[in-house]
């Protein structure tokens, strides 16, 4: 896995960082960054809490007293119907992974041929990659559903799969990353050397393009994940849904069924763990310079 | 074996191929398809049973007039404007503060902040509106508790005259740290010499940020703007997780709620896809207008 061999070379996004001069620290800045993260702690320390309750403390104990079942609640939470949360954390993981990998390639490939050929239709294809970054992906829900229903594609995963594969803004980044990281000269001397086109893109380019295409591999992941509005019209078999749409399903039985709040809360808990831990391993990836292109102009 | 030109030819539209599929399918022909349903209706002739009664037919622009004189669809834009009025100018107002606090670099507790305010980006929005959502009911807010204990009564945030600020808590949350990470790495690019001179002759840090370091961000300031305007627009997630826990909240709070209804609760697909149309289309007018506005190169074609 490309995410395991982390590069030597900083992402071409980053900047090189200049020098930190030794400064006076100022208790005003340290005290107002403490309140931002205490803000951004805050819900999840309750959720940590939280899900050790019982479902008879959970309304009924002060919110920050933690208690002990946090595991009767995670194998509570495992039994509802065969281990129906852990299908949900899978598919999540599924259409994250497989959609974000495949978005990326289709990226690289589309970004590397703007930023690196000329031909006809260039500027009409680029200017569509910048229309599509306007239009609000969620708006395209319903009548993508409307259309995938003509052809029996909903209730699948390639429902939710192939809408996720294009992303115009992954193809706007990769065109960036593609011109500022892969030299003329390496694709000339690749195309001296006897390679083919895709061999130079496969071989040379990709290798260059690497840490950029993490990037846009991880925003993809985190935008897949995250997703909501797809899924949840797409999809009418609950053991198709993602996490996302999962809980929020077993929220609205909690209506009913206060005892499940327990499980709707633990459930969130473990749900943020993945995201959290590839947060915290990937963290030199996560400095995009949204600006990159214009400050280049 | 073809000649190095005519591989160098073909090569582009090779690689484009599976975007520009993938981009017909589904973004180009959804969007037509709602274009073209909307100005679509079903005539019934008879009692509307049996094969044939109802047939589907041009409707020219009656299911637009419909949508805007719908006496939801109003109430729900000038929702998800007041929302965005709210949403917008904090979290980013926060996410520059914290920026230029962090690139200040006189703390010794940047990374530790820095992580911390980024960690709700990895929280789905659904995720996210479940925790606040906990934390709003007055039996689990510990804020209820602290303004108990003062002898104060909490007002409830899941009713009708806050709920509005509940559901931007939830927006600010989790987008303050990941317009922070854009800004601080355009801080950090900002060479030295840009405002070392200037440290030198005595300008404070506060003159040096709003001097130098926010102008030369512009750009980034530009795509965050723009960023957090096309999310805010379609706000769903948030709303449909509150429903269960509040009352307050409608079938057609947002737009985007209202599509959905109209599509699968009360299977108008032509309406559903006329109001589609019309925010897809203000989403596009209010972000290029924004961008013509401030006369941003952001999206720059530079070759």
């Amino acid at each position: 896995m490309a995410v395991t061999t982390v590069p030597v070379a900083a992402p071409p996004a980053a900047p090189a960082e200049r020098e930190r001069p030794r400064r006076r620290t100022s208790p005003t800045a340290t005290v107002l960054l403490l309140l931002g993260a205490a803000y951004c702690l805050l819900p999840v320390l309750w959720v940590v809490i939280a899900s050790t309750k019982s479902a008879s403390e959970l309304f009924n104990t002060f919110t920050f007293t933690p208690s002990v079942h946090l595991f009767d609640n995670i194998a509570f939470l495992s039994d509802y119907r065969d281990g129906l949360y852990w299908r949900w954390m899978v598919n999540s993981g599924i259409f994250a992974g497989v959609g974000a990998a495949a978005s990326t390639l289709v990226s690289a490939m589309a970004g590397f041929a703007l930023a690196k050929y000329d031909f006809r239709g260039k500027a009409l294809a680029f200017n569509l990659v910048l229309a599509g970054v306007l239009v609000p992906s969620v708006i395209l829900a319903v009548p993508q559903y409307l259309l995938l229903a003509k052809v029996g594609m909903t209730n699948t995963y390639w429902s939710v799969l192939l809408p996720s594969m294009i992303s115009p803004y992954g193809i706007y980044l990769c065109r960036i990353f593609a011109a500022a990281t892969v030299p003329n000269e390496v694709l000339e001397a690749a195309r001296m050397d006897g390679a083919g086109d895709w061999r130079a893109f496969v071989r040379v380019a990709l290798p260059m393009m690497r840490s950029g295409l993490v990037t846009v591999f991880l925003f993809q992941f985190v935008a897949i994940w995250n997703n909501y509005m797809l899924p949840f019209i797409m999809l009418g078999d609950d053991r198709l849904f993602p996490v996302t749409v999962g809980l929020s399903g077993l929220l609205n039985q909690g209506a009913t069924q206060p005892a499940m709040y327990t499980s709707v809360v633990t459930g969130a808990l473990l749900s943020i763990v993945p995201l959290v831990v590839l947060f915290l391993t990937l963290q030199r990836y996560w400095r995009v310079d949204l600006g990159a292109g214009a400050v280049k102009a | 074996m073809a000649s190095t030109s005519r591989r160098r030819a073909g090569a582009p539209y090779l690689f484009l191929t599976p975007a520009l599929v993938l981009f017909a399918a589904f973004l180009a022909a959804p969007i037509g398809y709602a274009v073209y349903l909307s100005l679509r209706r079903v005539r019934v002739s008879g009692l509307g049973l049996g094969k044939g009664a109802r047939t589907e037919v041009w409707a020219g622009l009656t299911n637009y007039a419909r949508s805007l004189t719908d006496p939801e669809f109003v109430p729900s834009v000038l929702r998800v404007g007041a929302y965005g009025l709210i949403v917008v100018p904090v979290m980013l107002g926060l996410a520059l503060v914290l920026a230029l606090l962090l690139d200040a670099g006189r703390t010794r507790v940047g990374t530790f902040t820095r992580t911390a305010i980024f960690l709700p980006y990895a929280v789905p929005a659904v995720i996210a509106s479940l925790l606040w959502g906990f934390l709003y009911l007055p039996r689990v807010s510990p804020i209820v508790d602290v303004l108990g204990g003062v002898g104060i009564t909490a007002p409830d945030a899941l009713s009708s005259s806050w709920v509005l600020y509940a559901v931007a808590n939830i927006a600010i949350w989790g987008g303050t740290g990941f317009n922070m990470i854009v800004l601080y790495t355009a801080l950090r690019a900002i060479p030295t010499d840009l405002f070392e001179a200037a440290r030198i002759d005595g300008a404070s840090d506060i003159q040096i940020a709003l001097r130098i370091k926010v102008p030369v961000i512009g750009p980034s300031l530009v795509m965050t703007f723009l960023f957090s305007l096309i999310a805010t627009l379609q706000v769903f997630a948030e709303p449909m997780t509150l429903r269960p826990l509040s009352n307050t909240i409608s079938t057609t709070w947002t737009p985007l709620m209202k599509v959905y209804r109209d599509a699968f609760v009360r299977n108008d697909i032509y309406a559903a896809a006329a109001t589609s149309v019309i925010i897809a289309a203000a989403t596009f007018v209010l972000s290029y207008g924004f961008l013509k506005l401030v006369g941003s190169r952001a999206f720059s074609q530079e070759n």
